[in-house]
């Protein structure tokens, strides 16, 4: 295949440029998002992304509701990934009210979480194929993405926005047979995981798709400020589950997956896929580890705060999502409201740098790179 | 390095640039005028090279109070943090656009112009990003009050009917 450099290069003719409007209805926007790309023939010359059809002011939001209440707003802005959007909110809380919280709930919690990266991944894999045309692979992920929401289900009573992880606990203990449930879902799933590696990973269409398209260098996503899976494609060893660990991270054993460019480039549209997918098999690991270290007893609502009232402060708080970094700055002025909250979402960056890597390629790679940025516009509008 | 002593560095190399820090916080006030130069020497310097820009918020202290907008740094390999805050006036304030140093800023930069409407100096692209070109107000200043109508659309404010 030649290179956009190439076929610009190929012949005399000039094209006129032409703008291209994709979306805000478009099969692989992957929520409403609008893309104005500039095209000169086939090649993309610049790219403006136009978001907020979906912003409903969530900050302000969370300043007229308490912070209890604002567990269901976090959860519907990454709503593939909620328990990890409670999780995050729940510690800075937390950490502003300086509260302990039982060890039982934190290993639930990280049960959850980690079960959701999973299903979170699998979405972004299943549809990354799906936007490069192979329809099957997102049924077999649906398919092993609906045993995870089976499990949050008898959990929490919810398939998608759980309100599960509350402010100093969990809304109930886990449910009889939890444990055993999770560990046949566990030892069912890791053999899928070959099975997407024999149908799309080393598939050879979706490496010729995929491969040396839209690299990343790591000195622009950290510019850019790319965090999660989009970054450590790129080569950076950079997880903050192991860099800062967070609630009880630092007790587990497991790899932060860097990308090695092993059919193109370090950073290209294939390594952000393949980070993903080896992600799950830690994910796996994690979740099998707490599994076994799950404390047997103790009540989840032990450290639920009566009333929650942080002290009059500030706090940026940040942790790992599936898609990156999700951060929030918390003012607290003493009340049982938030002062005001600012929700930094990992995709919002993600996305913004979606012109640095995809101009000079053709319009069917931007749909490659769109889909490699794993973006949920939830969280990116607000 | 620990907090007092990137003051002390940046003190050093910027005399006068950071207000005095308050005891026992966690943040540095900075002079305006001085922002552009200080934030080129937090990513460059070797000694402190932030090259991550974790967060830029916009904070509103409530009617009649200046804005400030709140950056939080972070340096991927030296492994320390710090937060930098900024005063802005309420009516036109502007603050220099750090938009060049950490292309982060680009949308954050935008989206506080969008919700609170303090100006970046120098942006190369500044204009609303969440919300529509022609909508009224900043919805995030305490005494904001949404329009009656959008394009002739009632913008619906009595929630009783859905709550």
């Amino acid at each position: 295949m030649k290179t956009a450099e190439e076929l610009k290069n190929f012949g005399v003719i000039k094209t006129e440029e032409m703008v291209l409007n994709m979306g805000p209805q478009h099969p692989s926007t992957h929520g409403v998002l609008r893309l104005k790309i500039k095209t000169d023939g086939e090649i993309v010359s610049e790219i403006e992304p136009h978001i907020g059809y979906l912003h409903r002011c969530f900050e302000k939001h969370c300043e007229n509701v308490t912070y209890e209440q604002v567990i269901p707003y976090v959860d519907r802005c990454d709503y593939l990934a909620s328990m990890n959007n409670s999780h995050v909110w729940a510690m800075a809380v937390e950490k502003l009210m300086g509260i302990e919280i039982p060890e039982r709930v934190e290993y639930i919690r990280v049960i959850m979480a980690e079960l959701q990266r999973i299903a979170s991944h699998l979405m972004a894999v299943g549809a990354m194929g799906l936007d490069l045309g192979g329809i099957t692979p997102i049924t077999y992920t649906f398919r092993d993405r609906e045993r995870i929401l089976d499990l949050f289900e008898y959990v929490s009573g919810a398939r998608l926005l759980y309100n599960y992880i509350w402010i100093g606990g969990v809304a109930h203990d886990l449910p009889p047979n939890f444990v055993q449930h999770t560990r046949d879902f566990l030892d069912w799933f890791e053999p899928q995981i070959v099975e997407y590696d024999r149908l799309l990973t080393y598939n050879k269409i979706f490496i010729e798709r995929t491969a040396d398209v839209g690299v990343l260098p790591a000195d622009v996503a950290i510019n850019w400020g790319c965090t999660g899976p989009v970054l450590r494609a790129s080569g950076v060893e950079w997880d903050l589950r192991r860099a800062e660990p967070y609630s009880i991270y630092d007790r587990f054993d497991f790899d932060v997956v860097v990308g090695k460019g092993e059919v193109g480039t370090v950073g290209d549209c294939w390594d952000r896929y393949w980070v993903r997918v080896e992600e799950m098999r830690q994910c796996i690991r994690i979740v099998r580890q707490a599994l076994d270290q799950l404390p047997p007893d103790g009540d989840v609502h032990a450290a639920v705060p009566k009333k929650v009232r942080p002290p009059k402060g500030e706090i940026h708080f940040r942790a790992e999502n599936p898609k990156g970094d999700l951060g929030f700055y918390i003012v607290s002025d003493g009340s049982p409201k938030p002062y005001r909250v600012k929700m930094r979402s990992p995709a919002f960056c993600n996305l913004s740098v979606i012109n640095e890597i995809a101009r000079g390629w053709m319009i069917s790679d931007v749909i490659a790179v769109l889909g490699s940025l794993d973006i949920v516009l939830g969280e990116i509008d607000r | 390095m620990e907090f007092t002593e990137i003051i002390a560095r940046v003190d050093q190399l910027a005399p006068g640039a950071f207000a005095p820090a308050e005891e026992g916080a966690g943040h540095v006030w900075v002079q305006p005028e001085q922002w552009l130069k200080v934030a080129q020497l937090l990513r460059e310097d070797p000694e402190l090279h932030f090259d991550s820009l974790m967060c830029l918020s916009g904070h509103d202290r409530g009617p009649e109070q200046p804005l400030w907008v709140a950056y939080n740094l972070h340096s991927m390999d030296i492994l320390h943090k710090l937060e930098v805050r900024i005063e802005a006036l309420r009516e036109g304030g502007s603050i220099f656009s750090v938009a060049n140093i950490w292309r982060t800023a680009d949308w954050h930069e935008r989206e506080v112009y969008d919700l609170f409407g303090i100006n970046f100096e120098g942006h190369p692209d500044m204009r609303r990003i969440l919300l529509p070109v022609d909508w009224e107000g900043h919805p995030l200043l305490k005494d904001y009050t949404a329009p009656d109508y959008y394009r002739g659309i009632p913008v619906l404010k009595d929630k009783r009917g859905w709550e």
